[in-house]
């Protein structure tokens, strides 16, 4: 995402003398753009514009869409949290302790990037079955994760671990751990210098780690579908409602659902741009 | 360091690792374990099956159409953006990040909307007996969207942090333009450029979400490896799912692996990696 990557942290220098191809790759660039995203993209628009808008309302209040987003949205937003306090200690414990394979470790955070959606999920699905290694242990308190909104938490958490440990570590390795142990000197307890100090300076990594992982699990299907169950009105996410609908050739009913995600996902792009800027003013602000 | 503070650092290095074990590796190791359950033999049917071999041939070959396409592509916008100033830079940026923003359902849908017997071009495709939707084509199309910001994404952020000193000064020395890029600039960015293809790969190997809804599930004909995966488990076949499976788990156990050799060999490709994986925010 833009955000994330912001290109002014690389201050620009100003050209002496300017590089040649300028014209040729910007061209090209723009050209390839328009015909791989610009112009399928319009058509999104165009497509619900067909609909008219009281026709575009009841569709996305039918109450089908309205659980499906609901879903979608809630279950996206469980696993974030989840991920936020996981990958926060996962981050921690790869930057601040030395223990062995601590690399290896550090390097298979990103399986989730790694693995294909349809395989994580049905690996997902045999290990929490009720015979799977995990969905034993759970099924003896009685809990059931496949087939059922928790299966849907169970991905997501799967897949939005990452996002927020990759998004903490880099503010930790920067921390100057000199504030830290001058505080502790002055006698605060380690508790208090995690929450005076290490959290008010990781908070805004950690806010745009866990709004990544969300906008990445409102979006997710590969490895939600095998493990959902996809009962309409219980356990259908919103991009299988989408699915369902093409099927059923409601191509106009499928690209209104879609135009609300792509609403929703701009915003949420939006929020994350401004989120990483303060990130990034608030790491330049220690690391100096 | 007191012993509270040293029991307290094996816990939290306990239960990190632990809950990384439990979510990360079980569920990756569980892929092989179903896949050899029933003996070699099984896994090795399961891949020298006819409909798995066309999946196989099918998604090296969309891979083959899409990955130098979207290379082509990233060096291009990566010479454009790293290398030159513009107004209108950063909104190039963010459109250029817009496939990871967008659900991998919603980037099929895009295409059956403009290629599909009720799109844009249906009729007069249907007129020219050309199919791009539920056939190879749209396939193709749909994994060049998700797949093309990865090498872009990769180069960009590691030309900017090698700087312009070094072509401006080959252009002072006469070198042609053809000539700088050829023997300045591949030789700096080759190893980023090499990990951003592995991971444009990978990604193209492995999608699923966008390529399930221009393929049409044909058997033999518009099934790649992750549709055929979702066919064989749907089918009540785990084995020979997982059995698929595997060769794209492993596939990410070596870019992840690849990733790792790169990074101890180019300390600046760490910068631009951890942000391109960042970067791949919103969908596979």
């Amino acid at each position: 995402m833009a955000a994330v990557l912001p290109v002014a942290t690389f201050p620009a220098r100003t050209p002496r003398r300017v590089l040649p191809g300028f014209g040729l790759s910007l061209g090209y660039t723009i050209l390839y753009l328009s015909l791989i995203v610009l112009i399928p993209l319009v058509a999104i628009f165009t497509k619900t514009a067909e609909l008219g808008w009281d026709r575009f309302v009841h569709v996305i209040s039918s109450p089908r869409v309205v659980a499906a987003l609901a879903l979608s949205f809630g279950t996206a937003g469980v696993a974030a949290l989840f991920n936020a306090f996981a990958g926060l200690l996962v981050a921690w414990v790869l930057t601040r302790y030395d223990f062995p394979a601590r690399r290896l470790v550090d390097a298979l955070v990103d399986l989730p990037f790694a693995l294909p959606t349809a395989v994580a999920g049905i690996a997902l699905t045999a290990v929490y079955a009720p015979n799977g290694p995990l969905g034993r242990l759970l099924g003896a308190l009685g809990i059931t994760v496949v087939y059922t909104p928790l299966g849907i938490v169970a991905a997501l958490v799967f897949i939005g671990l990452p996002f927020v440990v990759r998004m903490v570590q880099p503010v930790l390795e920067e921390l100057d751990r000199e504030v830290e142990e001058a505080a502790r000197t002055l006698g605060a307890g380690p508790r208090q210098v995690f929450a005076r100090i290490v959290l008010p300076a990781v908070w805004p990594a950690l806010l745009t780690g866990f709004a990544l992982a969300f906008a990445r699990g409102i979006g997710e299907y590969g490895s939600v579908i095998f493990i959902a169950g996809n009962m309409p009105m219980r356990s259908e996410i919103a991009p299988l409602l989408i699915v369902t609908k093409l099927e059923q050739y409601e191509y106009a009913s499928a690209t209104a659902i879609a135009v609300v995600m792509l609403v929703i996902s701009f915003v949420l792009l939006l929020a994350i741009n401004a989120l990483q800027a303060w990130s990034q003013r608030r790491l330049s602000g220690t690391a100096r | 360091m007191s012993r509270v503070a040293h029991g307290s650092r094996r816990l939290l290095i306990g239960v990190a690792l632990l809950y990384l074990a439990v979510f990360l590796l079980l569920p990756f190791a569980i892929v092989f374990g179903e896949a050899f359950a029933h003996g070699v033999a099984t896994y090795v049917a399961a891949l020298t099956d006819p409909a798995a071999r066309s999946a196989i041939v099918l998604t090296l070959t969309v891979a083959a159409i899409a990955v130098p396409l979207n290379l082509v592509f990233g060096v291009a916008a990566a010479w454009a953006i790293a290398r030159h100033d513009f107004r209108g830079k950063s909104a190039l940026v963010t459109l250029i990040d817009l496939p990871f923003a967008v659900s991998p359902v919603i980037s099929g849908l895009i295409y059956v909307l403009v290629f599909g017997a009720n799109g844009w071009f249906g009729s007069w495709l249907a007129e020219h007996d050309v199919r791009v939707i539920f056939a190879v084509p749209g396939i193709v199309l749909a994994t060049i969207f998700v797949t093309f910001p990865f090498v872009a994404r990769e180069l960009i952020p590691l030309m900017q942090l090698q700087g312009r000193d070094e072509e401006e000064t080959a252009l002072s020395l006469g070198a042609s333009g053809w000539q700088v890029f050829r023997r300045v600039t591949l030789p700096n960015i080759r190893w980023g450029l090499l990990y951003g293809v592995l991971l444009c790969n990978a990604r193209a190997m492995g999608e699923f979400g966008a390529v399930s809804v221009v393929s049409g599930h044909v058997r033999g004909l518009t099934n790649t490896m992750p549709l055929h995966v979702e066919i064989l488990y749907n089918e009540y076949n785990p084995t020979a799912a997982f059995a698929v499976a595997s060769l794209l788990a492993l596939l990410a156990l070596v870019t992840l692996a690849a990733r790792a050799m790169l990074e101890a060999r180019e300390p600046d490709l760490r910068h631009a990696t951890r942000a391109v994986q960042v970067a791949q925010a919103t969908s596979p």
